[in-house]
């Protein structure tokens, strides 16, 4: 590799960033702040303590399920915009095994995890029918479960698992103790929940690079027609794939209501899968990637309220920051390949 | 792909680097009283949430070397992913010393975090854990007494409905929402028998609930239509118990088109400016005094558990330094209307007129309040149902 193209490597490595300090930047300018203070508290409200570094990693659980899910669907060549419901999905059943069944921590926890990826995998079980013998594209189809999941949640919230005061906007009244994930310390971070992301990304990056399942949906992404002709099964495959990829979502719910909210919420997916498709895109679909993207995601998540405290900016300038960054990376991206095309035309 | 691992790997690299950059604040704070006020809706909502942001500026202004950390919007469909118990450690990160949280929905979670910081006080807004038991030591709560402010905003109504029908555009059905449509149905009924001679069981009054504060898509009714709905039955003029201006809006819409309607909204002072000319008035909070109180109380080491149900201040309920409840008049009412609005004021003041007080039924017919006898706090407080003549489920 030449020097110039080492060089204009790191150029395009660096421009995304740079153009988004650039345009928030100019923004915070806009806004009267200065811009390095605010960058500033960011970075202290994410960093400053051991507290909030592990709030970084509570962020970080439900984006690693997701991603490591879409990692999956992605492979398949399929956009799983549905991970938002299937993670809904999950914290449903969860709600509805610790409002029914009364036990013991060390039973009811375990059926909780196994609650959330049954009911995961059964919303991606959906998407995947629908995709593959309804003939409807997984995005419209994700979109419209995505719907049905949140009025679902909607409607039990203010109806059958109200509080005996009232419905609220703050979800149904906390779970019993018994259904509380144990938490680290005075922290809000759970070990389990952590090992839980870790095990599903590794897994996930062993069983696309060293396993014949892999392969196959590898071959399905790359070209539909020829994998069939090869003799793949793809409508199985592709449904597979979107319930392994549902079931993880659905343990990120899971983890959501049993070991951060303690309680089912409104929202209770939080955009956190909708992130997770920019964390898959940002990674190149490449599971070694996504832990240091979400990190960033999550950190940046982490900060953000600061700025409102602090100085009285709103904090979805955080929001900004990782939405720029997206958005950039995709323009340098695009305009490189652009601008390469006529020297190469033949490399692809 | 080389590009993409170096893109990351400068990405930490930034973020490593800035880091040193965050050391060197925190200086030169002096002897700064911080407080923190965690808010439901929007800073600006012209209602609820913005009458809390005006009372944390007031203290600001009052009390000397005071500063507001304040978080907003703190709720699931605006901040995913954000808890009450995050915001309170950045708070007492930046040195607030007393934290108010102000909004009933706040309840269950001030106590959890209140439990984890058991020497910073809270003030929890509107709940009545303090006085149940369920919060710890260390919750405060304060309410004004809204029911006058309800009972005069439904005189108000009286004066004016043509139709003698009353509408009333309900939130969520609890404790508290039962107890202020009632007191608006009895300021009505007073009204309309003293200064109009009418029988006031021929007044109409109609409660239709949309099941929360604000309009939320495919879950609560929709205010618009549920404001629609009543003014076709009937109704001419509508009150609105929730956070947000539907009532006042379509009151105007049908005003435009030459119908005789009117509207008096809610929470905050100058919600009238949505459409004065038909705006019989606003029922407010002033929470500013309270704040000042606590906030006081604190610096002066004598903050105690407390649940404080706060009655206006009669000499003047519109009085921004004392009165924790008023009622400004609005432009649609006529001179005459305004002076008998302004003496039922006085009578609730000097007692002359009482707002609960029997006899009273509950709405199935049980009884309530027997002849004379006047309501203790408790049976306002929690008053288990609507009251007999008032339409609309008390459920």
């Amino acid at each position: 590799m030449t020097w110039r193209a080492r060089l204009t490597q790191i150029g395009v490595a660096l421009a995304p960033i740079g153009l988004t300090l650039v345009m928030t930047m100019f923004i915070l300018l806009l806004a009267g702040a200065d811009p390095f203070e605010a960058y500033g508290n960011i970075l202290s409200g994410a960093f400053e303590s051991p507290k909030k570094i592990a709030d970084i990693a509570v962020a970080m659980v439900p984006l690693l399920l997701c991603s490591a899910g879409m990692l999956v669907t992605f492979a398949a060549g399929l956009w799983n915009i549905g991970v938002e419901g299937q993670m809904i999905a999950g914290a449903l059943m969860t709600t509805w095994l610790v409002e029914s069944l009364t036990a013991p921590a060390g039973v009811i926890l375990p059926l909780s995890v196994v609650a959330g990826l049954i009911g995961g995998a059964l919303w991606g079980l959906l998407v995947g029918l629908i995709r593959t013998y309804g003939g409807v594209n997984e995005i419209f189809a994700g979109l419209g479960m995505n719907f049905v999941a949140s009025a679902l949640t909607n409607y039990l919230i203010f109806g059958p698992w109200r509080p005996p005061d009232g419905a609220t906007m703050s979800g149904t009244d906390p779970f019993p103790p018994s259904a509380w994930m144990p938490l680290l310390g005075t922290t809000r971070a759970s070990l389990v929940s952590i090992l839980l992301s870790v095990i599903a990304l590794v897994g996930v990056w062993l069983v696309l690079r060293g396993t014949y399942w892999g392969l196959k949906l590898r071959a399905i992404g790359r070209n539909i027609r020829a994998a069939q002709r090869l003799g793949v099964s793809t409508h199985r495959n592709m449904i597979l794939a979107f319930i392994v990829c549902g079931a993880l979502a659905g343990l990120a719910g899971s983890l959501q209501t049993t070991a951060v909210y303690r309680r089912l919420i409104p929202q209770i997916s939080g955009g956190y899968g909708y992130l997770s498709q920019l964390v898959v895109l940002l990674s190149g679909l490449r599971a070694e990637w996504v832990p240091l993207v979400v990190f960033f995601f999550s950190a940046v998540q982490v900060g953000s309220p600061r700025l409102e405290l602090r100085m009285q900016l709103d904090s979805s300038m955080g929001g900004i920051l990782q939405a720029g960054i997206v958005l950039f990376f995709l323009l340098v991206r695009g305009f490189r390949e652009r601008w390469r095309a006529p020297e190469r035309p033949k490399e692809e | 792909m080389r590009g993409r691992k170096l893109l990351l790997v400068m990405l930490a690299v930034i973020l490593l680097a800035a880091l040193p950059l965050t050391a060197c604040k925190k200086a030169g704070q002096g002897e700064e009283f911080v407080f923190g006020v965690i808010l439901v809706g929007p800073y600006n909502d012209h209602g609820w949430s913005e009458a809390h942001y005006n009372a944390g500026k007031y203290v600001e202004q009052h009390v000397p070397g005071t500063r507001m950390v304040y978080l907003d919007k703190l709720n699931p469909a605006d901040r995913k992913g954000t808890t009450l118990e995050q915001v309170v450690d950045d708070m007492v990160a930046d040195g607030a010393k007393i934290i108010f949280t102000t909004s009933d929905d706040f309840a269950a979670d001030t106590d959890v975090v209140a439990a984890k910081y058991p020497d910073l006080p809270f003030v929890h807004i509107s709940g009545d854990h303090a006085k149940t038991g369920k919060a710890p030591k260390n919750v405060a709560n304060y309410m004004g007494q809204m029911e006058y402010g309800k009972a005069i905003a439904g005189c108000a109504a009286a004066l004016k409905t043509q139709t003698k029908t009353i509408g009333y555009l309900g939130p969520l059905v609890n404790d508290e929402t039962r107890r202020l449509a009632a007191s608006a149905y009895l300021g009505a009924r007073y009204c309309y028998s003293k200064y109009r001679g009418g029988d006031p069981n021929e007044l109409r009054f109609i409660v239709t609930w949309i099941g929360f504060w604000f309009n939320i898509p495919g879950v609560t009714l929709d205010p618009t239509e549920v404001a629609n709905d009543l003014f076709n039955s009937g109704v001419d003029v509508l009150l609105s118990g929730i956070d947000t201006t539907e009532a006042i809006v379509v009151a105007g819409q049908r005003a435009d088109k030459g119908e005789k309607v009117w509207a008096i909204p809610y929470d905050y002072e100058n919600a009238c400016d949505v459409k004065p000319e038909v705006c019989l008035g606003t029922p407010y909070f002033n929470w500013g005094p309270a704040y000042v109180r606590y906030v006081e109380a604190v610096r002066n080491g004598k903050f105690k558990q407390e649940w404080v149900w706060d009655p206006p201040y009669w000499k003047d309920i519109n009085d921004h330094d004392k009165s924790p409840v008023g009622f400004k008049m609005g432009p649609a009412l006529t001179d005459a209307e305004k002076k008998q609005v302004e003496e039922y004021i006085k009578d609730l003041g000097s007692g002359k007129a009482k707002l609960f007080v029997g006899p009273l039924n509950l709405q199935d017919g049980t009884p309530y309040l027997k002849a004379g006898e006047e309501a203790k706090p408790d049976q306002i407080w929690y008053l288990p149902q609507l009251l007999q003549g008032m339409e609309g489920a008390s459920k």
